[in-house]
């Protein structure tokens, strides 16, 4: 037995480990979030709270579900793929409580421009012109159905 | 679809309580949504593209994307008829105000969006040292930015560039392929704004979805398919020379 | 976007991996490197070498306890650290470190330390007075037993920690090779290579920093230098080095024959951005020069002054040479798009907590703890409270 005499500091060298690696099993209890490893290496709860993200687009089924005079002639015409909040931005805090807030509307001049300008770079088949005005696109151009012979000026 | 001032009058204030609780995005109040009922993926009609730039800025406003980071852009590229092999290539603020005009050329132009391709395979889950960004049930690869710890390794191993801190978070940042939409039978932020349908998001699990029809009708590719990341983000008339 | 050539993706202008990642491993290549001198004579039984050995030891931790420091100062949230113990993924390279390196500081360089000088722990226990005889007397774990028969376990024990040592310092730093290595994303980085390659710098560079560290000290404390002794070291380190010279390049060499779609973009930034850190410092500073001028001490036989000099020399120009490897990489790494069609600059800041000044706190703060290790447990032969044992 004397061996182990002589060796009885490695043993409280050992025994400092293993208390160590006891209390880190404990912490770890109480730290590692619940949901952690229900689905995968990773906390599930993570999942809801994205899923919880404030939406900013209302998307185009709630606008046409009241403005149904607006969609009977976009429909028909040539923006009828062209969901309203791409021209008018962000509105579901619209959408929630339509008295609440007026959605601005957008300047032809930079709007229209910005897909239709003519360049090069541009699939072939795709609309654009060149400015041939010096009135507001809109003064011809209907934006729910731009097409000329499509209802004339909104 | 003809509505009488009545049906308005009904029909408004069910529509408002029905946003409120889309709005209020606590998964009790749409119960509806079963992760393991989809597999999320998207389509992009380089043909379709115009170079907008509705995506970026939608998705921008959605998420309250940081100015100078993206989560989508838009690259155009230009391959010259003297040099096929190394097209030149511009992002001008990620496409975020369009592009600049240009005359044409002997070479070809187009526009391709990018985005995280949310790998099924993805190397950028695989090197998070804790857990903190994964594949999650449904196909999205989401970042828990409560748990990151901001070492950027998942940025370093993203071969598409889709990923960045966060500068004011300083957490790993990126498309979560708008995940608080789509969970309640929205569609993403950018497909929503794309004014010619050239972004469309599809689930790869639902048998009517139109997308299943498209794959097997056109030829489509993914980007980068030699590293093998199993991306899930499908391009219709991909050139060869996008990188 | 100043300092943006051609084209980048928009999320890869801004370096994400600063100064900072680039010193940790050149610290920890550094703790490696300084086991493996210390293993030389424990395992290997190059006795030459003996002066050295619990310096390189001390050396080892005073450089270990330094590592995690760029790291934390790094994260985005360094007070979530604790996740990488509490949630490791085990398919991240990264994740593995925390365990390789608690293995490491406690079950290998902490454990050898304390059995080789546990008996002067004891002793010191006895002599000393106030606080640091209470330091001296935790460090004992309570037990005062340094008979015959206890010295010899601690010795047979110790020898076997160094046998495990050498592959966990093997462990410690390849595993930084592999996490750059292993990123199919970076061409720059991804080879099978990286690890051997980063595993033989850090022994050049380990060595080197004893070396020197020895020299210096000795001479600080109007000691003779044993020249037998940093003669054999200088050749291992002059052998290693040659291993490691090869090794990169076999890399280069291979690039450059096979081509590949990465190879026409970073041949382009080594000989542009790169230019300076990669040929100039990193190759020929840093490489052949030292190699050229220990090659001289290999075959030439000169005056002990003179190789004073030339090992100085070389050693300070190999740890250069090191550390211009490890930003080579790094920041090399980060420099290029990802497509291939561009290239960013990185505008290393001077006092923010990833800046330089930082940089050179971290790189002089383990000196500081060295001292403080010397000053507590004397690693000079002549200092010691005991006579050498026969083993010892």
């Amino acid at each position: 037995m004397s061996a182990l005499k002589d060796a009885g500091h490695l043993f409280r060298f050992a025994g400092l480990f293993l208390l160590a690696f006891l209390a880190f099993l404990v912490i770890r209890h109480f730290v590692v979030p619940k949901s952690f490893g229900q689905y995968g290496h990773y906390r599930a709860a993570a999942i809801g709270e994205i899923a919880a993200h404030p939406i900013k687009f209302a998307g185009h089924q709630a606008c046409e579900d009241c403005h149904t005079d607006i969609q009977d002639i976009k429909k028909a015409g040539k923006h009828a793929h062209v969901n309203c909040e791409a021209c008018h931005g962000a509105l579901a805090d619209h959408a929630a409580d339509p008295a609440s807030v007026t959605p601005v509307k957008p300047d032809t001049a930079v709007l229209c421009v910005r897909c239709h300008a003519t360049s090069a770079a541009k699939p072939a088949g795709f609309p654009q012109s060149t400015p041939h005005s010096d009135a507001p696109c809109q003064t011809c151009h209907n934006p729910h159905s731009p097409a000329i012979d499509a209802g004339g000026a909104k | 679809m003809n509505l009488s001032r009545r049906h308005i009058l009904i029909l408004l204030p069910a529509a408002a309580v029905a946003w409120k609780s889309v709005l209020a995005g606590t998964p009790e109040e749409s119960p509806n949504y079963k992760m393991s009922d989809h597999w999320w993926s998207m389509l992009i009609d380089i043909p379709k593209c115009i170079g907008c730039g509705n995506c970026v800025r939608a998705c921008q406003t959605e998420n309250d994307v940081p100015d100078g980071n993206f989560r989508t852009w838009v690259e155009r590229y230009h391959v010259t008829d003297e040099n096929m092999v190394s097209p030149e290539v511009i992002s001008p603020d990620g496409g975020k105000e369009g592009f600049p005009a240009v005359e044409a050329d002997k070479g070809k132009y187009f526009f391709v969006p990018k985005m995280c391709n949310h790998c099924a395979d993805s190397p950028c889950t695989q090197v998070c040292p804790v857990g903190a960004t994964f594949v999650a049930p449904d196909g999205v690869v989401l970042v828990d930015q409560k748990y990151c710890l901001g070492c950027a390794y998942c940025v370093q191993a993203c071969p598409y560039g889709c990923r960045y801190i966060h500068p004011v978070k300083k957490v790993a940042d990126k498309c979560t392929l708008c995940y608080h939409r789509i969970t309640k039978g929205l569609t993403t932020a950018c497909c929503e704004a794309c004014p010619t349908g050239a972004r469309q998001l599809a689930d790869l699990k639902n048998p009517n979805d139109p997308i299943h029809a498209f794959l097997k009708t056109h030829s489509v590719q993914v980007l980068k398919p030699q590293m093998a990341t199993g991306a899930k983000v499908y391009y219709n008339d991909l050139d060869g020379s996008v990188r | 976007m100043s300092g943006v050539e051609g084209f980048m993706y928009p999320n890869e202008v801004g370096l994400q991996w600063s100064v900072l990642i680039v010193l940790y491993p050149f610290i920890t290549g550094l703790v490696a490197g300084a086991f493996i001198l210390a293993s030389l004579e424990r395992v290997f039984r190059v006795e030459a070498v003996k002066p050295t050995y619990r310096l390189a030891l001390l050396t080892a931790l005073a450089f270990l306890l330094d590592a995690p420091l760029p790291l934390q100062l790094h994260l985005g949230h360094p007070e979530r650290s604790p996740e990488m113990y509490f949630t490791p993924h085990s398919t991240s390279a990264m994740a593995m470190f925390g365990y390789v390196y608690l293995w490491y500081l406690m079950a290998v360089l902490v454990l050898e330390i304390w059995l080789d000088y546990r008996q002067d722990i004891v002793l010191l226990s006895q002599r000393s007075k106030g606080l640091l005889r209470l330091v001296y007397k935790v460090m004992t774990l309570g037990s005062s037993n340094i008979s015959p028969r206890s010295l010899a376990i601690d010795e047979r024990v110790g020898w076997v920690v160094t046998l495990i040592g050498i592959p966990s310092a093997f462990l410690l730093h390849g595993y930084v090779g592999f996490i750059f290595g292993s990123i199919k994303a970076n061409p720059w980085w991804s080879s099978p290579l990286m690890p051997v390659v980063f595993i033989f710098s850090a022994m050049v560079s380990g060595i080197a920093a004893v070396m020197l560290l020895y020299m210096a000290l000795t001479k600080l404390r109007k000691q003779k230098i044993d020249m037998r002794c940093v003669d054999t070291i200088a050749m291992y380190m002059f052998y290693i080095f040659i291993i490691d010279f090869s090794l990169e390049m076999l890399d280069l060499i291979h690039r450059i024959y096979e081509a590949d779609e990465s190879f026409r973009s970073l041949n382009f930034m080594v000989h542009t951005r790169l230019y300076f850190s990669h040929i100039v410092i990193q190759i020929f500073l840093g490489t052949i020069t030292p190699l050229l001028l220990l090659f001289l001490t290999q075959v030439v036989k000169l005056p002990e002054i003179v190789r004073k000099r030339i090992y100085a020399t070389s050693g300070t120009l190999a740890l250069i040479g090191i550390f211009a490897m490890r930003w080579n990489v790094v920041i090399g790494g980060q420099l290029f798009s990802k497509s291939f069609l561009g290239y960013t600059t990185y505008k290393m800041a001077l006092v923010t907590k990833e800046g330089l000044l930082v940089s050179i706190c971290l790189t002089l703060l383990p000196l500081f703890f060295l001292w403080a290790l010397v000053k507590l447990l004397p690693p000079w032969p002549e200092k010691s409270l005991h006579a050498p044992a026969a083993g010892d």
